[in-house]
């Protein structure tokens, strides 16, 4: 029974180490800006205020750094599900020669870092034209997302039973048709789970993002060209901004989370 | 049934075309851009100025240094969540999102996060001056104290990052059948001892892909860094990302990315060296 006290004990802590920094800067960001350059600051907000978020969203080139952000993420998402979904479908469903090559040259591309591949793009996306474009800095972004959606798309089309398919082939369907009509309804919740995981990917991404553009920031790339000459307020509430869409995607996505990295492993 | 058995080619090629483009081709140019000068003649220009710049030694040692210090700490807080998850019943899912909301989050958010934390009018100095230990405001993030800066940056990589080395290690517990521990706990072996004894050796594989991810990250820590402290901590990512933005200079930025996959490789190796699954202990 103690051991149990114990238990819980520490779980609420570790629970209490996550969220307590959460906790603070969405205090800072809801507050005004007495309160964020108040001392000593309590730990319990002072009073409830918009000004620090509106300030936020005031300055000039924040609302469009977000409309590149939404625009990057939602390109990297539909470049990663359509380049990885027919990747792991081939892993899920075929035997064939190259299958294992092809899993260690997806597994190596993790292992690369950022800083190698970023730099000489943004070399030569100048001589490309997609230097400062929203496509540019996605294409790097669905390099990051890819060998992710193509391991949990395999993992997912590996879970829905091939006899389905075959009985519907034998009932007429084209190979197409069966996948259209049998699979994809079965794969739609992993494979939103899959675009969700590659949207996140491409919204935190800040480094690519930063040495890619130029006017066309996406929000992590302002934030971080500006940091050093930008008010504690900005900094709060645009570091708020980029948390709230983890905590929701994260809730979304909870029960792939173990699938993805569990077929990682193998 | 032959002339489907290239329909699994057809569709790998586009995602192993597009790798080409944006992982083969972006290394070789890399590598090429460290190497040749302006001229386009070869030359170690580059590497030489990287190396007598006055920031290139801090930067290998900060960055190898978090990495010794980050990473051990993110696999053995990890290791405990995940065998404190199996202690626990009631709320165990509530617990699980909670404790993996940070891999959701960036590495600048998370720095402009414990920023809140540590800057001068921060809730850090507030704590202090509550309890008593300062009066005044102190400063933690300047160059003149790089052990709290370095703390700081620690404290916020360890909070980020820890979530994805316990779901890989959740996920590798997962894969251990049960029978295994149970027949430790007939034959009388304590929970300690089963532990050592039966759960670690096998959950090695989950443990290498863990270190070694954690590690190759942590070699290329960037955005906690400069929302922190600036370039009041100098780190190799960062100066690459000086170098070609500031300096204006991709041979020399090139140069040190490609000192970071060097790195990496040697890290990587060396991880998969010491962890060898032994075949004898299998026996």
């Amino acid at each position: 029974m103690n051991a149990r006290l114990v238990y819980l004990t520490l779980a609420v802590l570790l629970a209490l180490w996550v969220l307590v920094p959460i906790f603070l800067i969405a205090t800072l960001a809801f507050s005004d800006r007495a309160s964020v350059f108040a001392w000593p600051k309590g730990i319990l907000p002072q009073q409830f205020s918009l000004e620090t978020i509106s300030f936020f969203f005031g300055v000039e080139g924040v609302g469009k750094a977000i409309r590149n952000s939404f625009l990057v993420a939602g390109l990297t998402l539909v470049l990663a599900v359509l380049l990885g979904a027919p990747a792991g479908y081939a892993l899920a469903r075929y035997r064939f020669a190259g299958a294992d090559a092809y899993r260690v040259l997806i597994l190596m591309t993790r292992a690369f870092p950022l800083a190698i591949l970023a730099i000489p793009l943004a070399v030569r996306f100048i001589n490309l034209g997609l230097y400062d474009t929203a496509l540019g800095v996605a294409l790097v972004h669905t390099a990051l997302a890819l060998p992710f959606a193509v391991l949990v798309t395999s993992s997912l089309f590996l879970g829905i039973p091939k006899e389905l398919e075959e009985a519907a082939w034998t009932l007429g369907c084209t190979r197409v048709q069966a996948f259209l009509k049998v699979v994809l309804p079965l794969a739609l919740p992993g494979l939103a789970a899959t675009a969700i995981f590659a949207f996140v990917i491409s919204w935190n991404e800040v480094f690519a993002a930063t040495l890619l553009t130029l006017r066309e920031r996406t929000l992590p790339a302002f934030l971080l060209t500006a940091l050093n000459d930008s008010p504690l307020p900005f900094r709060f509430a645009g570091g708020f901004f980029l948390i709230v869409p983890a905590l929701v995607f994260i809730f979304v996505i909870r029960r792939y989370l173990f699938t993805l990295w569990g077929i990682a492993n193998r | 049934m032959r002339s489907e058995r290239y329909i699994p080619y057809v569709l790998i090629l586009p995602s192993v075309l597009f790798l080409l483009f944006l992982f083969a081709w972006p290394l070789v140019e890399a590598l090429l851009l460290s190497v040749r000068g302006g001229d386009g003649r070869w030359t170690l220009e580059h590497f030489q100025r990287m190396a007598s710049d006055l920031y290139f030694k801090d930067a290998v040692r900060y960055t190898v240094l978090l990495t010794v210090v980050m990473v051990p700490l993110q696999v053995v807080l990890a290791l405990c969540m995940a065998m404190l998850l199996g202690g626990i019943n009631r709320g165990r899912d509530l617990f699980l999102y909670v404790w993996t909301i940070p891999l959701g989050i960036s590495d600048l958010a998370a720095g402009i996060a414990w920023l809140a934390i540590f800057t001068e009018r921060g809730y850090l100095n507030s704590f202090l001056q509550a309890v008593g230990v300062i009066q005044e405001p102190r400063l933690w993030l300047s160059y003149e104290t790089p052990a709290m800066l370095f703390l700081a940056v620690v404290a916020a990589e360890v909070w980020r990052a820890t979530a994805i080395v316990f779901v890989i290690l959740v996920a590798g517990l997962q894969l251990i059948p049960k029978e295994y521990g149970e027949a430790a706990e007939v034959f009388g072996a304590t929970p300690w001892r089963r532990f050592w004894r039966v759960t670690l050796p096998l959950l090695m594989p989950s443990l290498q892909v863990a270190l070694i991810l954690r590690t190759i990250l942590a070699l290329e820590v960037f955005a906690v860094v400069v929302a922190l402290g600036g370039r009041n901590l100098p780190v190799l990512a960062g100066e690459a990302y000086f170098w070609y933005n500031a300096y204006q200079s991709p041979g020399v930025a090139a140069a040190y990315s490609v000192l970071i996959l060097g790195i990496s490789v040697v890290a990587t190796l060396v991880y998969l060296r010491l962890m060898r699954p032994k075949q004898e202990a299998a026996a």
